[in-house]
């Protein structure tokens, strides 16, 4: 009994049909996927967002979760950042020749679980297979489709001074999660991933205020890359407090280790939001009380001075330059 | 995190940065040596807190920038040999040698790994018993003993597959050599605290004794930096130089005899280049006689092209103190961390690294 | 490269030691440390085990800190 993938799994024939009718999309089964169609059809009326990703992490397998977990909340990430609420999903699979069906099976699997606990629909994709060595193991490319409800206008480009930086949670666990999991590191490190869907999170701000004037999922690159991301659309300036940062001691000690900084590691499970100073501590309370916002905290605000800059005061009370990132700081993380 | 934690205290660090401010009443150069104090001040803004008669200079305390192009080109030419596993602390990967870097070799299908401990590259040459495992020996006295134990540890196990290319280099030469060069005036050292984990405070003696400049060892959290800065300011204003240490936790009069005598077993001084100052004698390590089986540069032949220094790089003279990243047409300019053009940029305790990712506003 | 972090011995066995920094826990050597014991604070660098921390040394330093803090 064959455990394998094949090539012949991707060609098109019999065996593709297995493969795919057989393992992949039943688990996701809805009216307009079954359809079997060339291209799904459906309605849409309203403002809608649009997104595209594709995943290479390695390994496919990490404390907190997989591949196919990030690849589904990275797209719902995507979209509830633009205010958006997820409804449509595709999943295109490139599979590398000899990965064992069981290895797919958890991948699907975890990707099930993700779209029963968001209700998002996977309507289209496609799968290949193809020779050794030509992808590692699995990549896989996720595009979501979603609308945006009337009087949300959320965009990197809206933040004014004086405005409120709320950050949802410790920053750093997927990337160290991922470093740890490095062939021939001599580390146990207890940290998981913090990869998780945050479209409840969002349509929880949205319907709770209007003023959320901008919000970012700082994966790779870390806070640091999406607050100065933020700084530069906005063309404001950035003031952050280091001791206001929220940071798990393991993270930390692994950062201290191995000579990362935290405001670089990538995140997969978290929201910069820039909010209105006069509703920040509403907001933040209805963060609060989401599964996924319970570490939340205000970290800055907005200023007018050094536009385009993130100074963050340390914990010492002097001020520096946070910068973007600049080069390699790890190995593939999304 | 227990022995970080306690030295991070704002309002402990806030009286001593007042104490340094009562103080100091005249101009005070002093140099860190290690590229780390470089990066732990800037991170923390240490500078921006210490009064104007306080200037922080950078000094050579980088191994990796302090590693000649010559060294670098080694490196490549060792990677590019057939079946070879280049294994490397992570910091080397992106510095420019003559023509290429680490990086780019990977990118054309050399063998490179990054490590964090020679325990991972014994690992992987256990691992890979039929293929040449070379580690390149990057670091100063911290770090020489721990490949000394590697290569003892190999030596054990009668590993046949295990090399070092040692570009180790000592510090107290470098520093007599730059206080014997007068370029630039120093009135106090920050001195290392890790290498004095190692090698001890006695080395650091002569620069009160024969030179008359105050000394300090340091360790890295902010509450130590502060505390050497505000012994040396104490010195150079009372005229009477010292050797103190303020990292009493770690660093021991006589050092770390077992590492000392570890490194003494397996390494001998040599003369070694140093990026911007040239030839030193004895300011190198190279493997003794009895370990030539372990030395990559006696086993493996390789004869890289002619070594070239980038035009208009400002890192010797920035290594040296005399120049800093602001005085260099490149910094940010053409070179910067993306595309560095010497390692000062790349390094992650580079000071223009330092100085281009750090640099407060109002400095 | 004077990367290194403290962290406490949780077992040693021959040349090499568990050591747990902030939860996570490294598998170092002790080739330059023999005289470690359990329940010891190591400086940890590359992965050895390079200085044991003197607790009392550490205290005398907080101690000088706080004194001068109280001027």
């Amino acid at each position: 009994m064959n455990n394998k993938i094949l090539l012949a799994h991707g060609s098109g024939g019999k065996l593709s049909h297995d493969l795919v009718g057989g393992k992949i999309i039943p688990p996701f089964t809805n009216p307009i996927i079954d359809k079997m169609d060339d291209a799904s059809v459906f309605e849409l009326s309203g403002r809608v967002a649009f997104t595209t990703d594709s995943y290479v992490v390695s390994p496919i397998f990490f404390p907190g979760g997989d591949i196919g977990k990030l690849a589904v909340c990275g797209t719902i990430n995507d979209l509830a950042m633009s205010g958006a609420s997820p409804l449509y999903l595709s999943l295109s699979l490139i599979i590398e020749e000899g990965l064992s069906f069981e290895d797919l099976e958890r991948i699907i699997n975890s990707i099930k679980q993700v779209v029963e606990e968001t209700g998002i629909k996977i309507v289209t994709g496609d799968t290949k297979v193809v020779n050794q060595g030509n992808v590692d193991k699995l990549f896989i490319n996720t595009a979501g489709i979603g609308l945006i409800p009337p009087g949300v206008n959320i965009s990197g480009s809206n933040a004014i001074a004086g405005d409120k930086i709320i950050l949802s949670g410790a920053i750093g666990d997927h990337g160290i999660a991922i470093m740890s999991q490095r062939e021939g590191l001599r580390f146990e490190m207890p940290v998981e991933s913090d990869c998780a869907p945050l479209d409840t999170l969002v349509s929880d701000m949205l319907a709770f205020s209007k003023h959320i004037h901008c919000m970012r999922d700082p994966t790779r690159g870390g806070l640091a890359t999406s607050l100065n991301e933020l700084a530069t659309q906005s063309g404001v300036g950035i003031n952050i407090e280091e001791d206001k940062t929220p940071l798990h001691v393991a993270v930390n000690a692994a950062c201290e280790l191995l000579g990362f900084d935290p405001f670089y590691v990538a995140n997969e499970g978290k929201l910069v939001a820039i909010v209105s100073p006069t509703h920040a501590e509403e907001i933040l309370n209805v963060m609060k009380q989401n599964r996924y916002g319970k570490e939340s905290t205000i970290i800055g605000e907005v200023v007018e001075e050094h536009s385009g800059k993130v100074i963050m005061k340390t914990t010492l009370g002097a001020s520096r330059i946070v910068d973007m990132l600049t080069g390699e700081l790890l190995p593939r993380i999304c | 995190m227990r022995f970080i934690d306690e030295y991070h205290n704002a309002e402990l660090g806030k009286r001593l940065i007042d104490k340094i401010h009562r103080n100091s009443t005249r101009q005070a150069r002093l140099m860190e040596f290690c590229g780390g104090h470089t990066v732990a001040i800037f991170k923390h803004g240490i500078r921006q807190l210490l009064p104007t008669t306080v200037e922080m200079l950078s000094g050579p305390g980088c191994p990796v920038c302090v590693t000649a192009n010559e060294d670098l080109d080694k490196t490549i030419a060792l990677s590019r040999l057939p079946d070879v596993i280049i294994t490397t602390f992570g910091d080397l990967l992106r510095v420019p040698s003559s023509y290429s870097s680490l990086q780019q070799e990977r990118a054309e299908g050399n063998d490179i790994r990054i490590v964090y401990s020679t325990l991972e590259a014994l690992d992987i040459a256990r691992a890979n018993p039929e293929r040449p495992v070379i580690f390149i020996g990057i670091g100063f006295e911290t770090t020489a003993p721990t490949i000394a134990a590697s290569i003892l540890q190999a030596e054990q196990e009668n590993m046949k597959n295990y090399y070092i290319l040692s570009l180790h280099k000592l510090t107290p030469p470098v520093i007599k050599a730059l206080l014997d060069s007068g370029e630039t005036i120093i009135n106090g050292i920050v001195c290392p605290g890790h290498v004095s984990a190692i090698i001890g405070s006695n080395p650091w003696e002569f620069i009160p004794a024969e030179y008359n400049i105050a000394c300090a060892v340091s360790g890295f959290e902010p509450l130590d930096i502060l505390l050497c800065i505000s012994m040396l300011i104490e010195q150079t204003e009372s005229e009477q130089p010292k050797l103190e240490v303020a990292y009493r936790r770690i660093v021991r009069p006589e050092g770390n005899q077992q590492a000392i005598k570890l490194m003494e077993k397996v390494f001998e001084p040599c003369p070694a280049i140093w990026r911007g100052i040239g030839s030193l004698t004895n300011s190198g390590l190279k493997l003794k006689e009895e370990y030539q089986a372990f030395d990559a540069s006696q086993v493996f032949n390789v004869s890289p092209e002619k070594s070239r220094e980038p035009a208009g790089c400002l890192c010797g003279d920035i290594l040296r103190g005399v120049k800093v990243p602001l005085d260099c047409k490149l910094f940010k300019t053409a070179c910067t961390p993306e595309h560095p053009v010497g390692p000062c940029m790349v390094s992650s305790e580079g000071t223009c690294s330092a100085y281009y990712h750090y640099r407060g506003e109002d400095e | 490269m004077c990367l290194a972090v403290p962290g406490l011995v949780k077992s040693i066995s021959g040349h090499e030691a568990e050591v747990e920094i902030g939860g996570i826990t490294y598998r170092a050597s002790v080739w330059l440390t023999p005289e470690v014991k359990v329940g010891d604070y190591v400086l940890l660098h590359t992965g050895y085990a390079i200085s044991v921390i003197d607790k009392e040394e550490a205290l005398e330093t907080l101690k000088l800190l706080r004194e001068i803090a109280a001027i």
